[in-house]
């Protein structure tokens, strides 16, 4: 009855990894740099940005790297260890595509999204990227596992419609924050998408700042994720770590987990208005997911950057601490 | 040993059609991981289509238009592949075409949403308002018509006809459907379930003009002989009934209203009559290969009289049946006075229309998967069925009025068109639908092929019954006009 469920939080640790590299930079980025500098002269210097990637390169073990690689093709197996991200598309697929018709009326019916900019925040093999890309939107895909990256380029690089809509990066939400000052400047997309990877973020403070200074005024932010409950906790670290050990010890950290209400204030503080939090059910039988009432497990979130900017001595106050410590022994 | 083969099989697909959940289809799609897998050897730079039909008969050719006019689809490239010639029609023919098909209320419904239907009756079409089904060995009968013959039960639209709609109605989105006439497809080469590196991804299909196409998805749309079925390896169940079928265009004696479809089962096989004009009817009379080529050799008049006697003669009916047939009704008419309706006189024949006898063998077939990776067979090429209760166009068009369902939302959902999430949903709906009508229509067939007693009573008793009891006749209506 659990194993598909099992197989998920399995699929989720392999994300979980994958983050822990760019949980780590996180949290150089924050010890390094004091949140109200990020805020006032959000231009990086060039070494200070050359350093984070730089020590985000040494802290890749060439024996994750290499599990990686063996990982990367198996992103697109439909029915391998991503089945529930991939069945996920059928419920966040339509949850962005609907708040974002919402907003901005569809010109061409066979691509809704035309003419959006959206990032896809954490992208992998651009599971959640490429559906967007073929809805028409102008998609930009990021992920700090250059082998993920290179299999999503991979992928996209056979589909013609695919190729002409989506880009893929290698480098975090921060970097790519700091690039658009230096570039097009702040606020070029129409959309973030963080999917299954805020529970992986060491540091969601600045998750939640970069989003906010990417976004155009009006923005959205689309977040789906795992919540910090007791059933959370009893399936995805008693069960899967400690019993049956599909998943080695203290790999999922369920402190990294958080709760509609908890990611809700972080994000307001931020200088977003939440629209809709939907709990989401993944059903280990029939392997689809369905929207519930009950935001016990699963959720997906939608939260609009408002227009004016974001007080940031109000951030200060009420945001939850990063956490160095966990991120730290993660690595 | 080969009959019980074909049993498992048959089970298999019945197993698939309603047991069949995510755990069948997980050991199907590793099944089907397994065939047919080959590395590309030359990519080239091929046009990828997304969708390739292939096939442009009259199933075919609705599958295109329908993918073409849906607006989640547009700026979709669709290719419509079709080894014959492009089928013009700028005027009716006046004589009648002996291929007809039924169109049921589901089939109109499908053809008027794609704009075909506007052409068809501005062509030429025949409703039928009523329907006649009687035995030779007995006097059982069942109607089955709309309450108070309002309403069209269905329509006799001959096959060129059909394609000649599709066709003006396809040139018509020459923007959003490209159609390639007198392409022969010489290969087709199917990809690896799961992508590796350095293989093409897509369906390649190979045309005998030495041109290579690439389809994310490629429907197979060609017929009971369907080349896409057999270079897949699909397993299929096959009857031959050593029948074949006799057609021609049968002059009425008088003009009629003619609005009712007639069907007498004689012990050598169903005749049928379907209305096409006042004076006009087509004939489809299934018989021994024997018998029937006996029929084509007879010259038009005896041709004529034995049609006419196929329809009256009481030569098969014996006292026993015919006393127990008669009680039996009785017996049924003193419990439902009012039910049932009265017996009907079919119309004679006076001629048929020249050179228009024809005779094509008859078979069932039943592919027990209808998609593969990339790949859904729709129409004759998924299931063939005999012609005793005119379903075989509207089984494909209720292929493609599923299948477009199905695209349309996974393009709104931004899928790629050839994941095999929404294939399997087409074939677990379709099977669902498709194999009870089979099985159906295989056992009236079977069960009218004989005249020995038991069999006969049984089916004069359920007959009787069946003609008696109106919701279930609307039953098996509603469930016959999807």
């Amino acid at each position: 009855m659990y194993c598909k469920r099992l197989g998920r939080l399995v699929s989720g640790l392999y994300r979980c990894r994958m983050g822990l590299s760019r949980a780590a930079v996180r949290g150089q980025r924050s010890a390094g740099l004091q949140r109200s500098a990020a805020v006032w002269s959000p231009c990086p210097t060039a070494s200070c940005h050359f350093s984070t990637r730089s020590s985000f390169r040494n802290t890749v073990d060439p024996d994750e790297v290499r599990r990686f690689q063996s990982l990367a093709g198996k992103w697109w197996d439909e029915q391998g260890e991503f089945a529930a991200l991939h069945a996920m598309n059928d419920l966040r697929v339509p949850f962005i595509r609907d708040n974002l018709l919402n907003v901005h009326t569809a010109r061409h019916p066979g691509k809704p999204l035309a003419g959006l900019r959206i990032l896809d925040v954490g992208c992998g093999g651009g599971l959640l990227t490429e559906p967007l890309g073929r809805l028409g939107a102008n998609v930009v895909g990021i992920d700090p596992v250059e082998d993920s990256i290179s299999t999503a380029q991979l992928h996209a690089s056979y589909d013609p419609d695919v190729r002409a809509s989506v880009s893929y990066q290698a480098c975090t939400l921060e970097e790519l924050s700091a690039d658009g000052e230096e570039e097009q400047g702040a606020g070029q997309f129409d959309a973030v998408v963080a999917s299954e990877v805020v529970e992986h973020l060491a540091d969601l403070e600045t998750f939640a700042f970069c989003s906010s200074h990417v976004l155009k005024p009006g923005g959205s932010l689309f977040i789906t994720t795992i919540n910090k409950t007791n059933l959370s906790y009893a399936l995805g670290i008693v069960v899967a770590e400690r019993l049956l050990r599909i998943v080695p010890s203290g790999t999922h950290d369920w402190e990294k987990f958080i709760s509609p209400v908890d990611l809700e204030r972080l994000l307001a503080s931020n200088g977003f208005s939440v629209q809709s939090v939907l709990g989401m059910l993944y059903n280990p039988v029939s392997g689809a997911w369905s929207w519930t009432n009950s935001t016990a497990i699963n959720y997906a979130l939608h939260a609009v950057k408002l227009s004016d900017d974001p007080q940031p001595d109000r951030a200060e106050d009420s945001g939850p601490h990063p956490e160095h410590q966990s991120a730290a022994t993660h690595s | 040993m080969h009959k019980l083969t074909k049993a498992a099989l048959a089970f298999h697909g019945l197993g698939r059609c309603f047991v069949a959940e995510k755990h069948v289809s997980a050991i199907n799609i590793c099944r089907r991981g397994l065939v047919c897998a080959q590395h590309g050897d030359d990519p080239g730079e091929n046009e990828v289509y997304d969708v390739i039909i292939s096939g442009g008969g009259m199933v075919g050719s609705a599958m295109a238009c329908s993918l073409g006019m849906d607006p989640n689809l547009e700026g979709k490239k669709i290719l419509l592949l079709e080894a014959g010639n492009k089928k013009v029609m700028d005027k009716v023919p006046d004589s009648y075409s002996t291929r007809v098909s039924s169109i049921s209320p589901g089939s109109t419904a499908l053809l008027s949403g794609i704009g075909a239907w506007e052409h068809i009756s501005q062509m030429r079409c025949k409703p039928y308002k009523r329907m006649q089904v009687w035995d030779a060995c007995s006097d059982a009968l069942i109607t089955f018509d709309k309450e108070n013959l309002q309403d069209e039960m269905a329509y006799i639209v001959e096959n060129d006809i059909v394609v000649a709609a599709l066709t003006k109605q396809l040139d018509s989105l020459s923007d959003n459907v490209q159609v390639k006439y007198r392409s022969k497809v010489v290969k087709y080469k199917w990809p690896m379930p799961q992508q590796a590196a350095e293989s093409i991804p897509w369906v390649q299909v190979k045309l005998a003009n030495g041109e290579t196409l690439q389809a994310k998805l490629l429907i197979g749309a060609d017929g009971p002989n369907s080349m896409v079925r057999k270079e897949l390896g699909i397993p299929t169940v096959k009857w031959n009934y050593d029948q074949s079928a006799v057609v021609a265009v049968l002059h009425l004696s008088e003009p009629t209203e003619n609005n009712v479809a007639w069907q007498r089962f004689l012990p050598t096989g169903p005749i049928a009559m379907l209305p096409l004009s006042d004076t006009e009817s087509s004939l489809v009379w299934s018989t021994s290969h024997r018998l029937a080529e006996e029929l084509l050799a007879l010259d038009e008049e005896s041709f004529v009289d034995e049609i006419n006697s196929a329809f009256w003669s009481n030569e098969n009916q014996s006292e026993l049946i015919e006393t127990a047939g008669s009680l039996f009704r009785g017996a049924l008419s003193a419990i439902m006075p009012s039910a049932g309706s009265p017996r009907q006189l079919p119309p004679s024949v006076a001629g048929i229309g020249p050179k228009s006898r024809v005779m094509f063998p008859l078979g069932m077939g039943h592919a027990s998967e209808y998609i593969r990776h990339r790949v859904a067979l729709i129409g004759d090429a998924a299931h063939r069925v005999h012609p005793l209760a005119g379903q075989g166009a509207n089984l494909g068009f209720g292929d493609v009025a599923c299948l477009t369902r199905l695209l349309s939302q996974a393009a709104f959902n931004g899928k790629d068109l050839g994941a095999i999430q929404h294939l399997l949903e087409y074939e677990t709906e379709r099977q669902r639908h498709n194999l009870p009508m089979m099985a159906a229509i295989n056992l009236m067939k079977h069960l009218y092929s004989t005249n020995s007693a038991p069999a006969v009573l049984l089916r004069t008793f359920g007959l009787q019954a069946t003609n008696m009891l109106p919701s279930l006749k609307e039953q098996i209506m509603a469930f016959a006009s999807k």
